[in-house]
């Protein structure tokens, strides 16, 4: 049976330039990390960061792919995401994919 | 400990600034101006402001100041720093300018809490507020993350009208970049620890390509990366060492980004009087900025490129006889 996925507005920890790293671990320990043990599905929504960082992105995801593999991609969603944000989540996926 | 402020120094000329410091005596601290005009980069003010907190304030000597500019580093907050009356008073009713006077961010939540203030303090336009929001995060972060200073970061930024140039300086009299990258990897020197926290993917953190959960060791190697995509100055100072990435000049649209800043057209030097921390400077020309969006795609290629290249070179080879 296909679980509800979780949705996490990023905006409410984070705010609209997504840079605390602080913000972004605890993000994935305490809401990501758990809805993926759980076998539940995550949206990562980005509805009003303007923009972010390579640091806090990295700091979002980079372990997931450790855990869980590149599949892990196809258990999360990134919505409502600017150019910006877009792109620096593209850079640290394929650096985590190439680093592999 | 001796620092003279001279009539200019800025990121071109930096040089004679840094090897005029004498690092002796870590107890006191004595302060000299320039006597008629005093013009200078927010990382020379950065770097004043970082070493007084690391002395007693009954052991700062600070020279009256005589120039005209005085009223500059009044409202800059130098003299705040340096817990010393100035006799200079500043009109309530003066403009505020465009600059962020010299700030001290000794934790993650105080650095947010800055960079909501810093725009409207810079009166940046959206196209330069993500460039300039971006580069003082990650500064600051790594200051936060990897100097062990207690006393965290010291930064001052300022808007230069003739250059149309943002800069912004940044020290900090922590670890070190040696110390810090030695964790992980064997840099015999400051200079060598210096490229090697500028290349991308190398943190003092881990060996391990990838990084760790938290740090990806790319942060500097972003930073380098927008100042070069901009033809901007980049400099980095610690221990002995300088590495300064020098700004290009012509016309031609055609970025090249390496991921070795020897690479990069630069200057450096390993003679320099001892800086126990890191120091940073930057200089952003709102009339060459790029729009982050297109600075993103340049970085992309070369990063990725970078992690290729590490994973090659650790790939076991067939041997032939």
């Amino acid at each position: 049976m296909n679980k509800k996925p979780i949705s996490i507005i990023v905006y409410k920890t984070a705010g609209n330039f997504a840079e605390n790293k602080d913000v972004a671990r605890k993000i994935r320990q305490d809401r990501i990390i758990p809805a993926l043990e759980k076998s539940q599905e995550v949206i990562l929504d980005f509805q009003k960061v303007e923009s972010t960082t390579q640091s806090f992105i990295h700091a979002l995801i980079s372990a997931l792919f450790r855990n869980y593999g590149d599949d892990v991609l196809d258990r999360i969603t990134f919505k409502n995401c600017n150019e910006t944000v877009k792109k620096l989540i593209n850079i640290v996926i394929e650096y985590m994919q190439l680093s592999a | 400990m001796k620092i003279h402020l001279p009539n200019s120094a800025f990121l071109g000329n930096v040089d004679p600034f840094l090897a005029s410091f004498n690092p002796n005596g870590k107890d006191t601290l004595e302060i000299s101006f320039n006597k008629k005009w005093i013009f200078v980069h927010p990382l020379a003010l950065s770097m004043v402001a970082a070493l007084a907190l690391t002395v007693d304030s009954s052991n700062i000597v600070c020279e009256q100041v005589e120039a005209r500019s005085g009223h500059y580093l009044e409202r800059m907050g130098l003299f705040d720093f340096l817990k010393v009356k100035s006799g200079i008073s500043i009109s309530e009713h003066e403009p505020a300018g465009r600059f962020i006077p010299l700030t001290q961010i000794k934790n993650s939540n105080k650095l947010s809490d800055f960079l909501k203030d810093m725009i409207p303090l810079l009166h940046l336009e959206p196209k330069h507020a993500e460039s300039i929001q971006y580069i003082v995060s990650e500064l600051v972060r790594n200051v936060l993350e990897h100097s062990a200073s207690p006393n965290g970061a010291v930064l001052a930024a300022q808007y230069f009208k003739k250059s149309n140039t943002i800069r912004i300086g940044i020290a900090d009299t922590g670890l070190g970049i040696k110390e810090t990258i030695n964790v992980s990897y064997p840099a015999d020197n400051y200079l060598e620890a210096i490229r090697l926290a500028l290349m991308p993917g190398i943190t003092g953190t881990t060996t391990r390509i990838g990084g760790t959960d938290d740090n990806a060791g790319a942060g500097l190697f972003f930073i380098k990366s927008i100042a070069n995509v901009n033809r901007d100055f980049f400099m980095i100072y610690s221990g002995d060492s300088m590495y300064k990435l020098l700004r290009k000049t012509g016309r031609n649209k055609r970025h090249v980004l390496y991921a070795d800043p020897n690479k990069d057209q630069h200057s450096k030097r390993n003679d320099l009087p001892f800086w126990q921390g890191t120091a940073v400077g930057i200089d952003i020309s709102l009339d060459a900025t790029s729009e982050f969006t297109a600075l993103l795609d340049y970085i992309r290629d070369t990063y990725s490129k970078a992690v290729r290249e590490r994973k090659q070179a650790k790939y076991k080879k067939a041997k032939f006889i």
